[in-house]
């Protein structure tokens, strides 16, 4: 679904196209019917002077549909202009089906995240195993072998029944999809708030990995060459509500047509091995997926992006009901299919490739070297327009943006108004925060995934990173997913920098280098000029993270429109980092290994209360500032964590973030049912009070294991490094007690972890 | 030949702990249907077929449906079969 | 030696089981669901998956694809086939092993570690195992619930015929213990003569200590040591 991507491709000098040109012919489409289909007066007004005739209905739907937000990003592409898009390693950034990145040794990963926000608000399961779908051929398209999936997902609170609704059939989409396709689903994060009970949100990550030779794009090339339709038939489903008001539907139509897509994880997993048999035997020339928009936007993009024209002829395309009119075959968006250039004189072998997998294939047209998309019926020429026209020059507008008034007043909030806990009460606090939505084990979700199909996940789901190997050789990719829509409402900017620094220290905990940027920009409308703000600031925030860090972004969406009129959803700028480990043997997993280790704290404790759990949970407050983000601490932090794994000085790693210290101490204590005895009176270097020390989210902090024969050479390393690291404690035992100046607390491990992983299934089952 | 379309219905067979169908009943029980005494899932399937009279139709969706539309060590089926007239 | 690997539309564990083959120093090959032939292999494995999309049921329409007829003749002439997940489901359904998978009882999938007892240790996948030893093999599946009527049940137990059941680590058998609803815990079975073992849990997931254990590496090493002595332990 490259036409949601984020696109680079010198639109300005093509912004205004040719002022005066002569207009041909009359006006045949009614104003009120480019206007059900989303178009405006001056955008019809546009699309004349850039075609320069009057188009006809089907020439006005295929605008309408690729200058939709979805397909044209005219809200967004502005702003995401900012973005830093190359770096050594990429191979190829945004604007294609997904981002390529360099492994080393030949071989490179292909990657992508995608937002199917609404479809799944409407239809859970379905929407979200559509989601899943389109975004595995978004990698397989690109001829990589797809070998993770992430799931970022963002909810209602658990205590409404319609939120439990939606998770539940989220998650069985999300299983259902990749599980069947043989898609490890590896990672990703939970959210819960109660923003997302108008609109949750299904982000989807797919990673595969290819050889450089092997790449294959979107493009049309070579006049005379073939274009042919794979994989499934094309039929009613999926074609947009905005043209619901049109009269050219049938009655039959309408009452058949699905808004909503179904989704065939069974003929995706065909379609995948039909895919990589057609690139290994050389026979693919150009392929690119059908998803929004169907043909039109895979007809247009891929003659754009050759530099070519393309004529189709819609008599040839294999349709699975009778009766379908031009234009409900050009908007479909019937799932598993692809649109594809083979190589010259090869397309008998490319069918017998499809039949061989049961699948569907037709030559439905030609490339040519006119620059025009042709659509032909029955020998009729229904629609004629340059296909870069269509394909990339949707007009890119200026939003009104404006600082909303709830910033300053919840950023100025100090935490310190509030009573102080009692140091008795912190125990049972922090079992209070462990069994939280946010904060508990996300076991029940994941254990709905198959995270292991492919005998490749080495740190599997509930850690921090996931680690993947590359079939057939020793090298790993390190995967995560992450954002805290807390500190984004509270201060878009910087929440997004925390996004990429967080999402870059999991990365580097495993011992993986942190390499480039996939994301999701979730958002409200962006015709408020509060949330457009929000908007702009989480893509600075998000540019500024990702030059500190040295990881371009290679591709992503942007999503408006979460909300109910009033409410909007929290700023979501969800980060996807990708990561690679040249042996993935020495991968460090989190969770206490072993009894007797040393453990050190890296990384300093700030009085960094504003917009933490310990807030929200205990005194349900969402407010003040977030943890400030300190680019020479994270980058000192990140090469520190890859030189420590690569000497082979960490048994595992953990990231500090939300929660704080507390809960980071007690999942490194639940990983394997081991405890430890910490003090954490060395550490603390700023004089905090225990239960700040305790709940501070200050970021740039991780809690490392060591054998204790190299807890001096870790601590050299740390110096080299310009790092922080305290040694607090020592592993072992079955309670986790923590001390500071003469005050302590403990834990049992074994009762808080029962809480703790069996929180979500206890508040889904509505106890 | 004629045109005739067969309605098979596959259950669990009866001694069969059907925990699709308890879900369904536990729902129904918590929305305030306390009457409901026991709900079963089962698979509808709809087969268009032809055949020279009703009851060598009635033959071939008996042989399809135990080879292949219903496993008999733990489904049973029932089907119905009629006669359709072209439009 | 060399193990065919049985790839169905929909199969997706095949490279698993090739890599699984790999570890042991197995050469291995992928046999396409219509093909008729399987001469030239000491050992079948029916991979996982979701052979043409477990619509119907899971195994139902794999069971006739025409590779199949080939396999049932290998099995009659005693060699060793395997089916893991949903290569047991479709042993199951074609009849070379009986009994058949219902929904698990608490209705998901589920992807995790499970504990199992061996309790068979005379076919040619399991005899380097020790009786009653307790093993580490994941799980995930969402029809892993076994079902066969009371008096096959009684045949398998009377016949020693259930190799692998989900058990406690300690080796008892418990409710708590059992993943998915199965009748007497059984978590895989073998025919009357042996050589067909099937069971729901992966093995090949666990042949390599990176991926989190080796408990699965001797059901290959199995199968290798019981080719190389031309079908004796």
């Amino acid at each position: 679904m490259a036409a949601k991507d984020v696109k680079d491709m010198g639109l300005d000098k093509k912004m205004n196209g040719p002022a005066n040109a002569a207009i041909k012919g009359e006006r045949t489409v009614a104003p009120e019917d480019w206007r059900a289909m989303g178009l405006t007066d001056e955008e019809y007004d546009m699309i004349c002077h850039r075609i320069g005739k009057h188009p006809n209905f089907l020439e006005v739907a295929m605008f309408s549909v690729m200058w939709s937000e979805h397909c044209s990003y005219k809200n967004s592409r502005k702003v995401l202009k900012l973005l830093p898009t190359k770096g050594e390693c990429v191979l190829q950034g945004p604007g294609e089906n997904a981002g390529i990145v360099d492994v080393g040794d030949g071989l490179a990963v292909a990657f992508k995240m995608e937002s199917h926000n609404h479809p799944s608000a409407v239809e859970p399961y379905q929407g979200a195993a559509t989601g899943s779908g389109g975004i595995i051929r978004d990698i397989f398209t690109m001829g990589a072998r797809p070998i993770a999936i992430l799931d970022p997902l963002f909810f209602g609170p658990t205590d409404d029944a319609r939120n439990r609704h939606i998770i539940d059939g989220v998650v069985a989409g999300i299983a259902g999809y990749g599980n069947a396709v043989g898609i490890p689903t590896v990672g990703g994060m939970s959210w819960f708030g109660k923003c997302y009970s108008v609109n949750p949100l299904v982000n989807v990550m797919c990673v595969g990995y290819l050889k450089h030779d092997e790449i294959r794009r979107g493009k049309a090339t070579g006049a005379g060459n073939k274009v042919m339709l794979i994989g499934s038939t094309t039929g009613r489903d999926g074609i947009h509500g905005a043209t619901f008001a049109s009269a050219d539907l049938t009655e039959e139509a309408q009452e058949r047509k699905s808004a909503v897509q179904v989704g065939d994880p069974f003929r995706e997993k065909l379609l995948l091995e039909a895919c990589l048999e057609l690139v290994a035997k050389d026979l693919v020339l150009g392929i690119q997926d059908l998803g929004a928009a169907g043909l039109t936007c895979a007809t247009s993009e891929m003659a754009s992006r050759g530099g070519s024209g393309m004529r189709v002829e819609l008599d040839l395309v294999p349709k699975r009901e009778t009766g379908m009119n031009p234009y409900e075959i050009m908007l479909s968006e019937s799932q598993e299919r692809m649109l594809m250039v083979p190589v010259p004189g090869k397309e008998g072998e490319v069918t017998d490739i499809l039949r061989k997998w049961d699948l569907d294939a037709a030559v439905i047209g030609e490339v040519t070297d006119c620059g025009t998309l042709t659509i032909t019926m029955h020998g009729d020429v229904l629609a004629e327009v340059p296909a870069d026209q269509l394909a990339e020059s949707a007009p890119a507008y200026d939003r009104e943006y404006v600082k909303p008034a709830y910033i300053d007043e919840l950023g100025s909030f100090d935490p310190d108004t509030l009573p102080a806990p009692k140091d008795g009460e912190l125990a049972g606090i922090i079992e209070k925060m462990a069994a939280s939505a946010n904060l508990c084990s996300k076991h029940w979700i994941y254990s709905q995934y198959d995270h292991q199909v492919g005998s490749g996940t080495v740190i599997k789901p509930g850690g921090d990173a996931a680690v993947v190997r590359i079939p057939g050789t020793n090298k790993g990719i390190a995967l995560t997913t992450d954002v805290n829509p807390r500190y984004c409402y509270l201060y878009p900017r910087e929440g997004a920098k925390l996004a990429v620094a967080e999402a870059a220290r999991k990365v580097a905990l495993t011992g993986a280098k942190p390499l480039a940027v996939t994301n999701c920009q979730n958002h409200g409308n962006p015709m408020k000029p509060e949330v457009y703000w929000s908007f702009r600031e989480s893509v600075l925030g998000l540019a500024e993270g990702c030059e500190v860090f040295g990881t371009p972004v290679t591709g992503g969406n942007v999503s408006f429109y979460n909300e109910d009129g009033e409410t909007a959803i929290y700023p979501t700028p969800t980060i996807g980092m990708v990561g690679s480990l040249d042996d993935v043997e020495k991968a460090v997993p989190s969770g206490f290994k072993r009894s007797g280790s040393s453990i050190v704290l890296i990384g300093e404790t700030k009085d960094e209360l504003g917009g933490s759990e310990y807030l929200s949970i205990m005194h349900g407050i969402e407010a003040g500032r977030p943890p400030r983000f300190d680019a020479a601490a994270e980058k000192a932090l990140i090469s520190f964590l890859t030189e420590a794994a690569d000497e082979g000085f960490m048994l595992s790693a953990h990231d500090c973030a939300e929660g704080g210290l507390a809960i980071a101490l007690l999942e490194d204590a639940l990983g394997n049912g081991i405890g430890a005895e910490v003090d954490l009176s060395d550490a603390n270097t700023h004089g905090l009070a225990f239960w700040k020390m305790l709940f501070s989210e200050s970021t740039a902090r991780a809690i490392i294991e060591v054998e204790p024969v190299k807890a001096a050479a870790l601590q050299a390393l740390a110096r080299k490094n310009g790092v922080k690291a305290f040694y607090i404690g020592r592993t072992g035992g079955d309670k986790l007690t923590v001390r500071m100046a003469g005050k302590s607390l403990e834990l049992d491990v074994k009762k808080v972890g029962g809480s703790y992983e069996k929180a979500l299934e206890s508040a889904l089952a509505g106890r | 030949m004629k045109s005739y379309l067969a309605k098979v219905v596959v259950t669990l067979k009866p001694s069969i702990l059907d925990p699709q169908g308890v879900a369904v009943r536990t729902g129904l029980l918590s929305m305030g249907y306390s009457d409901v005494d026991s709900v079963r899932l089962g698979k509808f399937i709809e087969v268009r077929l032809k055949a020279d009279d009703e009851a060598a139709a009635r033959a071939m969706v008996d042989e399809i449906s135990k080879k292949l539309l219903a496993n008999l060590v733990m489904e049973r089926y029932e089907f119905t079969v009629a006669e359709e007239v072209a439009k | 030696m060399k193990i065919g690997i049985v790839v169905f539309p929909g199969s997706n564990c095949d490279r698993d089981i090739e890599r699984a083959a790999e570890v042991v120093g197995s050469e291995s090959g992928f046999i396409w669901h219509k093909d008729k032939d399987v001469r030239g292999y000491d050992a079948i494995v029916l991979p996982g998956g979701f052979a043409h999309g477990d619509y119907l049921r899971c195994g139902a329409i794999a069971r006739f694809s025409p590779v199949m007829d080939a396999v049932s003749e290998f099995a009659e002439g005693g060699g060793p086939v395997l089916g893991i997940c949903n290569g047991f489901q479709t042993l199951l359904e074609s009849g070379l092993l009986p009994g058949a998978t219902l929904r698990n009882t608490g209705l998901r999938f589920i992807c995790r570690p499970q504990k199992l007892r061996i309790d068979n240790v005379n076919t040619p996948f399991t005899h380097l195992y020790k009786k009653g030893e307790v093993l580490d093999f994941p799980i995930a599946h969402a029809e892993g619930n076994y079902y066969a009527d009371p008096d096959t049940i009684k045949l398998l137990e009377d016949e020693g015929r259930i190799v692998f059941r989900y058990a406690e680590p300690d080796g008892s058998l418990t409710e708590a213990s059992n993943p998915n609803g199965s009748m007497h815990n059984i978590a895989g079975i073998t025919n009357k003569t042996g050589n067909v073992v099937g069971l729901m849990p992966h093995p090949e997931r666990v042949v390599e200590s990176i991926l989190g254990g080796t408990d699965g590496l001797r059901v290959f090493k199995s199968v290798m040591s019981w080719c190389g002595k031309g079908g004796v332990r």
